[in-house]
């Protein structure tokens, strides 16, 4: 091998192992930070985890460590129904807001591929324009509108829909807007992208047939946007399952979902234990979909 | 045939409306005079003035802007280098888990993000503050980078960089000359992407940071919870602002790298 050569295959391995070993470091060893800390003990020391590991005591101190690690947190989980009713609350929101946002971004995507290429291009950039603004921004703007003697209630008195001005703010629906309003573009993107590319001659073929433009939308547009439809999907359900700001600014106190819970415990009750096994539970939940998501993604990057 | 029937463009118009009417709103609100925020006073900048003497409010987005330079710049460094790994080093060893580490953090709710970046900086006993927050955007943002430019990598004539080679470039004098100037729309646009997640975070911050860090986001959640008031109204109407036209020069400068990139595809 020459000199250049190895030069050349040095600075190849340097474009691999600088990004790789950065994603270890700081996304691998992390996440097996969590689910070490979600087998330790909550104690009053910092940190207030226990058995905390130190490379000094060696081998004896590796298997005393090890001895110190219990799955009761988990245990604890199960008992407690305050998590197990935070779980099955945030799969019911991000379900039903998941199936809204398709119900809502579809007919929007497919009206975009309607109109004249060039207008295409800038109804997209109007789309996802908002989303460049700060997510907290576009909440916040929600609570401006839903309060109390905010604009939507004054829109609805004056209309004399309402005689009572209802309370929106601290409400499931404050939360369904806010999840509608933040990840809408999430979902239109992708039902574009499959949309746009899908050939009109299949529809003109079921026209010319004798096929009813509903019937054709049913037949052929709507299975060939599946893939769009399984992406946007995914990629609205999976981060709102842990989603924050949004229940945590626009919805009640009653149930929290499961990212309020874990934020909970982390900060105001400084069990990190027992946050950290919530956050395990959760990536178990989600296992599936981003496997999924992974895959469709993978997919179709490498077929472009 | 393509044709715009009422209802598509029925849909299309609420579809704007909707989008853009809760953001109109809070900027017109920003200029009532009125202390009461739903009570409309007339118009007046007196919000923009209280905000000039709000100095934590200011330290706080200055913060957050060199956080956001930092982390954005050396996401898409990472992400650009991912990227390349990704689509041209063909299957090496350990490219599943790779991808993987690419694909994941997308879609990894925040709140899992943030808490287990906090615990390794716990782990390894690192002080948290300003830069313990530059590191967990930056891994945040360069996964994002990495899928821009991947896309831009894979849609390109690769016979170019055949030729570059076949004329004895060498390889990084190839990706220099050659393959970079054709992503730089893609880097350019992922930075933005970059800068814009490391602006907008709060979760993920509010984990990461320490004494003396407060960010502009996590500022702004402090008092948003307390409800809505008319100094945030002018604060967010700001951000909006610059937003705006970062986006809208980040689309003119992306359009001319496209007119310039289209001959040479052709």
């Amino acid at each position: 091998m020459t000199e250049r050569q190895a030069q050349r295959s040095f600075l190849a391995k340097l474009v691999v192992w600088v990004p790789y070993a950065w994603l270890v470091a700081l996304f691998l060893v992390p996440f097996l930070i969590v689910v070490k800390i979600s087998l330790s003990q909550t104690a009053i020391a910092q940190p207030p985890y226990t058995p905390v590991f130190h490379l000094a005591s060696g081998w004896q101190g590796l298997r005393s460590f090890f001895a110190g690690l219990s799955l009761d947190n988990y245990a604890f989980l199960g008992t407690d129904p305050l998590y197990v009713l935070s779980y099955l609350k945030s799969v019911e929101i991000a379900s039903f807001s998941t199936l809204l946002l398709l119900v809502i971004g579809y007919p929007i995507a497919y009206a975009v591929t309607r109109t004249p290429r060039r207008a295409q291009a800038v109804l997209m950039v109007l789309i996802i324009l908002p989303f460049w603004t700060s997510f907290l921004i576009r909440i916040y703007a929600w609570m401006n509108i839903l309060q109390h003697d905010g604009p939507l209630n004054q829109l609805l008195l004056a209309l004399h829909i309402v005689r009572e001005p209802p309370a929106w703010l601290s409400t499931n629906t404050a939360v369904y807007i806010g999840i509608v309003y933040s990840y809408l573009p999430f979902m239109v993107l992708p039902l574009y992208a499959t949309l746009e590319k899908l050939d009109e001659q299949l529809l003109e073929a079921a026209a010319d047939l004798g096929c009813p433009r509903w019937k054709t939308f049913w037949l052929v547009t709507l299975p060939l946007s599946a893939p769009g439809v399984l992406a946007g999907a995914l990629l609205c359900f999976i981060p709102i399952v842990g989603e924050f700001v949004i229940p945590d600014l626009l919805g009640g106190s009653q149930t929290s979902m499961i990212g309020q819970t874990i934020w909970t415990e982390f900060f105001a009750n400084k069990d990190w234990p027992t946050a950290s096994a919530v956050a395990v539970v959760l990536v178990c939940l989600l296992v599936t979909p981003i496997v999924v998501f992974q895959h469709q993604t993978m997919r179709a990057t490498e077929r472009n | 045939m393509r044709r715009l029937s009422p209802l598509n463009l029925a849909v299309l118009l609420t579809g704007i409306v909707f989008l853009y009417l809760p953001i109109v709103i809070l900027v017109v609100f920003s200029f009532n005079a009125s202390r009461l925020v739903a009570v409309w006073g007339g118009w007046s900048t007196h919000w923009y003035a209280v905000l000039a003497g709000d100095f934590a409010l200011l330290d706080s987005a200055f913060i957050s802007l060199r956080i956001a330079v930092i982390s954005a710049s050396a996401a898409t460094i990472l992400g650009t280098l991912a990227a390349v790994a990704l689509v041209r080093f063909g299957r090496f060893r350990g490219r599943l888990l790779f991808a993987a580490m690419i694909y994941a953090p997308l879609v990894m709710p925040e709140v899992i993000t943030g808490l287990s970046m906090l615990l390794l900086f716990v782990a390894i006993s690192i002080d948290r503050g300003f830069w313990t927050v530059v590191i967990a955007h930056t891994t945040m943002a360069m996964c994002f980078v990495a899928v821009i430019v991947q896309s831009r990598l894979v849609d390109f004539d690769v016979s170019l960089e055949e030729a570059a080679m076949d004329l004895g470039a060498s390889p990084a004098r190839t990706f220099v000359a050659v393959t970079l100037p054709l992503i730089l729309p893609a880097i350019a646009a992922s930075w933005m992407l970059a800068f814009a997640l490391s602006l907008d975070d709060l979760v993920i911050a509010s984990f990461t940071t320490g004494p003396g860090a407060t960010t502009l986001p996590i500022r702004i959640y402090s008092e948003v919870r307390l409800g809505v008031s008319p100094e945030m109204n002018a604060v967010c109407s700001i951000m909006i602002g610059v937003v705006g036209i970062a986006v809208i020069a980040a689309s003119l400068l992306t359009k001319l790298g496209a007119a310039r990139g289209t001959p040479a595809r052709a």
